[in-house]
């Protein structure tokens, strides 16, 4: 690189500056950065190229294509109608079932999520004996497929199942738990024991990150555990806190592996999600609801990211202050 | 006097304490109890024997002439330990039915091929995002962001509009390329590169190394723990997949098992409960050799903005 700065055009210029020692320096400096920078932009850049290329045709290409198909009559006649497609969708009974019901699952288990994984990172934290085997157990659930233990829950909540059995002894009713309207509890318990291990790390990681002086300053000036608890870790958690809660919401959208492999193809209308129906739309080939349905879904999780980042912002800022 | 005070509220304290640990203890079991038992219940079952399991399940997952479940019995019979440990479901399921080991193998092919070359071009991708910072390569980043949060129901139309122009619908290919591509680790991969410290980078290149160089013997080296636990992750993700197959595989014989499972004859059950352990083998090896890797990965993905 050396060797070639000479032969850039500014040539008459660097002669002029080497009479003048000490101002050379700095210009030839700067020059020198820029090529470089430009140098190992383009060759790092090309390292990016083959993700980005793959992500623009499997995820961005295509989703320009989705816009479009969202606004048309059908991909074939391609007739425009705008917004049309967004409102027979919203018009749709079985979407409005959907979203509905998308919207009840996350109601019930987000808020449980965050608590339950809260709880046990605390329980994790605190100088309980076998410790790391707990944190294992409360992991595994995370790393077994869904499909290898739907078996014990259709065991469980099933008309004869094992639930009705023991609640039966209290002079309880037999339900058959996935047709009944406590369906999406069932769906919510299974969801509750897959992704509770993954906010507990999570959780777990921010106490470990609490400033320790801090706490031992707590306990000397003789603060009780509850307003230790209140008074400064939940300010240290409350980013990790809004953090956990918006991925247990966008993960509670997704749910429809659960209520599949419980239920298969035709689930009770309680726990009609929005995968159903989508599937239903793909077995149509019907594209410009299915494109309507997926903008809809991403502006929806767009804007709850947004969230994230303004909110995250501020919050950041009061635990520093 | 003073001296007593201080002395029974200290162990007043003390009480406090023991009984909040023995409260932790009480709550850590509790939870541990909820967290094994489906696991341990569908290993233990996989043992008994298929009359063992009609007689235990019978109520549950009777089988009628059409195939469909009726109730026969009462009562269902849920038990951890098997009357007598049998190993004729696996015997059935390893030896003399092939189909479920042939979903088993499906599973392998569509899984296997991901994880390699989605942390292949995930970490040159991080490698080029970490190493220079711009205006367009933060924006690119972002996208990427927000592309890993979209869920199925978002990025599956995509899929299967490229899958079918491509004529890939049907093939492995429609569920490989967009997962090969997804952004997933470039994310975490990017978040741990840019801790690399420059004083590092920068003495490679005076020793004359390219960037080439630098990616294969500095970045990823120092990367070893973060790409396994990418691949743990990745691996956990399509190991369970269900709506990729459902959606652009339609010949269900190319099902992996995991949508296989579920649809699995009641009259097999016992069958099922070996072959939902079998499949939950290999995720579960993985586990006990990587655990802290999956607890370091779940650690980097918090915080999203990093």
């Amino acid at each position: 690189m050396n060797r070639k700065f000479g032969k850039t055009g500014k040539t008459g210029k660097t002669t002029e500056l080497k009479k003048l020692n000490k101002a050379e320096t700095p210009e030839k400096m700067r020059i020198k950065t820029t090529r470089r920078t430009r140098k190992l932009k383009v060759s790092s850049g090309a390292f990016i190229a083959p993700s980005l290329l793959g992500v623009l045709l499997f995820f961005i290409l295509p989703f320009i294509v989705i816009i479009w198909y969202s606004m048309v009559d059908n991909p074939i006649s391609a007739n425009f109608v705008f917004l049309d497609n967004f409102k027979s969708i919203v018009a749709n009974p079985a979407f409005q079932r959907a979203v509905r019901n998308t919207f009840m699952f996350s109601v019930v288990s987000v808020p449980l999520a965050v608590v339950l994984s809260l709880i046990l990172a605390i329980v994790l934290e605190s100088k309980i004996p076998f410790k790391s085997q707990f944190r294992t157990f409360f992991l595994s659930p995370l790393m077994v497929p869904v499909a290898s233990i739907v078996l014990i829950w259709q065991v469980l909540f099933h008309y004869n199942g094992a639930v009705n059995e023991i609640l039966g002894r209290f002079g309880t009713d037999k339900i058959d738990w996935m047709k009944s309207e406590y369906a999406l509890a069932v769906v919510a318990i299974l969801f509750l024991w897959k992704n509770l291990g993954y906010n507990m790390i999570l959780f777990m990681a921010a106490l470990a990150s609490i400033p320790k002086d801090i706490l031992e300053v707590a306990t000397l000036e003789s603060a009780t555990p509850f307003q230790t608890f209140f008074h400064i870790k939940i300010r240290y958690l409350s980013s990790t806190l809004l953090f956990v809660t918006i991925m247990s919401l966008i993960s509670s959208f997704k749910i429809f592996r659960e209520v599949y492999l419980l239920t298969g193809d035709y689930p009770t209308d309680t726990v009609y999600m929005l995968q159903h129906f989508m599937n239903n739309k793909f077995r149509n080939l019907d594209y410009q609801t299915l494109s309507a349905a997926a903008i809809l879904m991403c502006l929806v999780i767009i804007v709850i990211i947004g969230v994230l980042f303004i909110v995250e912002d501020r919050f950041g800022k009061d635990v520093e202050g | 006097m003073k001296g007593k005070e201080r002395k029974k509220a200290v162990s007043k304290k003390k009480v406090f304490a023991i009984s909040r640990l023995a409260l932790a203890t009480i709550v850590a079991a509790f939870f541990a109890i909820l967290f094994l038992m489906p696991i341990i219940l569908t290993i233990t079952n996989s043992f008994m024997s298929s009359s063992e399991i009609s007689s235990n399940y019978g109520s549950v997952f009777a089988v009628n002439s059409n195939g469909g479940k009726v109730y026969i019995s009462e009562k269902v019979n849920l038990k951890f330990v098997p009357d007598m440990v049998s190993f004729s479901q696996y015997i059935t399921v390893l030896f003399k039915s092939p189909k479920y080991l042939y979903k088993f193998w499906n599973s392998v092919i569509l899984v296997g091929p991901i994880v390699v070359f989605q942390l292949l071009v995930a970490s040159l991708a991080s490698y080029g995002f970490a190493r220079y910072r711009g205006r367009i390569r933060e924006i690119i980043f972002f996208a990427y962001i927000i592309l890993m949060q979209m869920p199925y129901q978002v990025t599956l139309v995509p899929n299967y509009l490229v899958s079918d122009w491509l004529n890939l619908l049907d093939t492995y290919w429609a569920i490989w390329l967009p997962g090969i591509f997804s952004p997933f680790t470039v994310f975490l991969l990017t978040k741990f590169m840019r801790r690399i410290p420059t004083s590092v980078i920068e003495a490679a290149q005076i020793d004359g190394a390219g960037e080439w160089q630098i990616y294969k013997r500095i970045c990823m080296p120092l990367c070893k723990g973060a790409i396994c636990s990418a691949a743990i992750l990745v691996f956990i993700d399509y190991w369970n997949m269900v709506e990729q197959p459902l959606i652009l595989l339609s010949d269900a014989e190319t099902h992996p098992l995991s949508v296989f499972l579920s649809k699995i004859n009641a009259g097999e059950i016992g069958l099922a409960f070996a072959v939902a352990t079998i499949y939950m083998v290999p995720s579960l090896l993985i586990f006990l050799y990587g655990e802290d890797y999956l607890v370091n990965g779940i650690t980097y993905q918090g915080g999203i903005k990093g």
